[in-house]
């Protein structure tokens, strides 16, 4: 069989937490890619290697714990392994050897398809460790298909695991009830067809109770374990700390803390090297490339997008780089078990804490983060409600509008007031993102029925290539999928604002170097540049939008000046100094930026930036999506725009709505 | 009369503390039934609480050779019978 060169299609199947990762790492290491399956917010992971004349494509199944869909990711990985188009050659079911009583069942269920199997006995060294006896000889015997031990983590065994693949058998064994005669991969491909559910249901009970009672029999004779009905003393002395009712909570907050200050304070080393070397690549391109509008194109326009979308890189690794650590460690199911009550009030999951409390850094790797919710339901909300957690990209917008609010310092005891308006500003985001949580908890209706059952894993020492390359195929599928529609706001961005309808930039080009205007040149060049900067923004496309949202805005308190700013801070928010520099002409120097708004007057000769003003604008930014890259990230991680679409008009209402009760309340 | 025997002799999961062994009887007949099963929760197989968390909710106990965390409203559905 093994003789003739073939392609194989191999799946592996497994409980999650069965170490199903691990092992697809170990046989494919580099070689994988991540896709999607069609219509679900489910990654698939592909990868291939070559044995002997066969190249071998392996998918790696979403974690399932039996052939009965309960979840979507449960329904991908079943729908997957009966697929009829491209029926896979081989399966390999992954078993957890320190869990083998209740990761039989999904094996045994697999072997009853008929398939051509091989049962791999993952972590078989920690067994081993912890006294446990298996008897592989007798287990091949019962199963009816060729059983390898291995142990993931060291490769030993991926040799022979490549072996069995080529080798491969269907097993003579059955498992479910012969005397019933039924056709066991008809009655699982049923679950997919409008047959009658209910009947189906109580067969699946029955199957499922009647294949226990086969497994105790086969686990009887195969496993020999010195005491049953006993956790791992080193689990439990570890768990009587973290979910300790004092210690478990302060644990947890210190590990917050730790991940907050990387994502927060380390990342923006990282992130100013990208900036910087992006800097100096666009101003070389500037100046040894022929000029044109090739030449702008390529230098300002897609440069700077590539720059903004690698940006996140860093924060997502860090922040990735700790989940998966987290994860694999086992902690993570603690850290849920220990928040899963209060988060649950909100229609949060216990494991929406470290998304929503990044976010306070950045939505977009905390949206990607939300990957380990399994609730869809609960995922679902902690997608949509997290832009509304004040980032720190919000940050040079509030100290701005709060420093023009509040010029001198008001110390209340040893309280600084701006101080206290910050705090309050994130206090209102948290606030809304959790009123939003509740009332989308009532609202959702999911077809898909909720279980919060989980495994709490043992703990173990994460194996740093699992982590490594679970991080690096999260900056892939954030650069490559997410990174498109970044790239592509971006340049319509830069396009809009560089170039105006008909010649109009020309004409201010001429008007404002011609004759008259020199003696403005040589007198101050830099006030100069600025001025000319200002006019050209005016006359761009995003300054005719600007002017033309006017009228929409005007009520909030905003003039068209404002309006050119809200635009193109939808690129990030802080681009709305930037912005508001160059429009008026203080390019890049917030004090300088600072003054000039003070100064501005109204067409009746007031102040232009009252407080009433100002507070709306902040409360506009703690609320409205302007954030293309989040949309991005939203659209990449619910797998359409139905989602971003809906939270971004859910977003501009309720920041409208504020800023609009806020201006004529203060004014 | 049965019924009553049936309740006194019954107790409810989410009615354990930490440490107590029981054994399950039943299940109530839901849609949570076959995942409870599936997760290795079914009527003759022992179990005890391994702990709960800080604020009441969720439930952790080891069964069918490993930890299992469950909230109370599925605790709920499994009847077990206390062992000493």
């Amino acid at each position: 069989m093994s003789s003739s060169k073939k392609d194989l299609k191999v799946v592996l199947l497994g409980n999650p937490n069965a170490g199903k990762s691990t092992l697809f790492n170990a046989l494919t290491g580099l070689n994988q890619k991540t896709g999607n399956y069609s219509g679900v917010t489910v990654d698939k992971l592909q990868g291939s290697f070559k044995y002997k004349n066969n190249s071998v494509n392996l998918i790696d199944l979403p974690g399932t714990y039996s052939l009965f869909a309960k979840s979507t990711d449960e329904e991908v990985a079943v729908k997957d392994l009966l697929s009829q188009k491209e029926k896979p050659d081989v399966v390999i079911v992954v078993l957890d050897s320190t869990n083998l009583q209740r990761n039989l069942l999904l094996a045994t269920q697999a072997l009853d398809l008929g398939m051509r199997t091989v049962v791999v006995l993952n972590m078989i060294d920690e067994a081993i460790y912890q006294n446990i006896n298996i008897d592989i000889d007798k287990l091949k015997d019962l199963l009816g298909v060729n059983v390898v031990a291995i142990d993931s983590r060291t490769k030993e065994g991926t040799e022979k695991i490549k072996e069995a693949i080529v080798n491969a058998e269907v097993s003579r064994n059955k498992f479910f009830d012969v005397t019933s005669t039924i056709d066991y991969a008809q009655m699982v491909n049923s679950q997919f067809e409008n047959s009658n559910q209910i009947e189906l249901q109580k067969w699946e009970e029955n199957d499922k109770i009647y294949r226990h009672k086969n497994i105790k029999y086969i686990f009887g004779l195969c496993v020999k374990s010195p005491e049953q009905l006993k956790l791992k003393e080193r689990s439990t002395k570890i768990d009587r700390i973290v979910t300790h009712p004092v210690l478990g909570y302060l644990v947890f907050m210190a590990l917050i803390f730790v991940i907050f200050q990387f994502i927060f304070y380390v990342a923006e080393y990282p992130m100013g090297w990208i900036e910087d070397a992006f800097i100096s690549l666009s101003s070389l391109i500037k100046t040894n490339l022929p000029a044109g509008i090739l030449n702008d194109l390529v230098s300002d326009g897609v440069i700077a997008g590539i720059s903004g979308v690698l940006m996140f890189v860093p924060q997502i690794t860090f922040l990735f780089l700790f989940i998966a650590l987290l994860e694999d460690s086992g902690y993570m199911a603690r850290a849920s078990f220990i928040m899963d009550k209060i988060m649950r009030k909100f229609g949060l999951n216990g494991r929406s804490v470290i998304p929503v409390i990044s976010a306070t850094a950045c939505a977009v790797p905390s949206i990607m983060s939300t990957r380990s919710i399994s609730n869809f339901k609960e995922r679902l909300i902690t997608i949509f409600v997290l832009p509304m957690v004040s980032c720190s990209a919000r940050l040079p917008v509030y100290t701005l509008l709060i420093s023009m609010m509040f010029p001198s310092t008001i110390v209340l005891g040893f309280l600084n007031f701006k101080g206290i308006v910050l705090f309050g500003l994130y206090v209102l985001g948290f606030a809304f993102t959790l009123i939003t949580a509740f009332v989308m908890q009532k609202l959702l209706k999911t077809k898909e029925a909720s279980f919060f059952m989980m495994e709490m894993p043992v703990y173990r020492v994460p194996l740093l290539k699992n982590v490594a390359l679970g991080v690096i195929n999260k900056i892939k599928v954030f650069v490559f999928d997410a990174g498109k529609v970044i790239l592509s706001i971006s340049i319509i961005l830069w396009f809009l604002s560089n170039y105006g309808p008909g010649n109009a930039m020309e004409e201010i080009e001429q008007k404002y170097t011609n004759a008259e205007y020199v003696h403005v040149a040589e007198a101050d060049p830099n006030y100069h540049t600025d001025f000319i900067a200002s006019k050209k923004l005016e006359a761009s496309y995003i300054g005719v939008l600007g002017k033309a949202i006017e009228p929409v805005i005007r009520p909030l308190g905003y003039d068209w000046k404002i309006g050119i700013a809200l635009i193109t801070s939808f690129a990030a928010r802080e681009v709305f100094v930037g912005t508001m520099s160059t429009i008026y002409g203080a390019n890049e120097n917030e004090k300088g930026i600072q003054e000039k708004l003070m100064a501005e007057k109204d067409e009746n000769g007031n102040l232009k930036y009252t407080t009433a003003v100002c507070f709306s604008l902040v409360v506009f930014y703690v609320f409205a999506m302007q954030c293309m890259s989040t949309i991005a990230v939203v659209k990449r991680e619910t797998k359409s725009w139905k989602w971003p679409t809906i939270q971004f008009v859910y977003l501009t209402v309720l920041a409208y709505v504020s800023a609009w009760v806020t201006f004529n309340v203060l004014q | 009369m049965a019924i009553f025997v049936e309740y006194i002799m019954h107790t409810l999961l989410s009615e354990l503390k930490p440490g107590e062994h029981a054994i399950i009887k039943s299940i109530a007949d839901n849609a949570m039934k076959t995942k409870l099963i599936e997760m290795g929760c079914f009527p003759g197989e022992e179990l005890y609480i391994t702990k709960i968390a800080p604020l009441g909710c969720p439930f952790a106990i080891y069964v069918s050779g490993y930890e299992l965390s469950l909230r109370q409203n599925e605790a709920m559905n499994i009847v077990v019978e206390r062992l000493n």
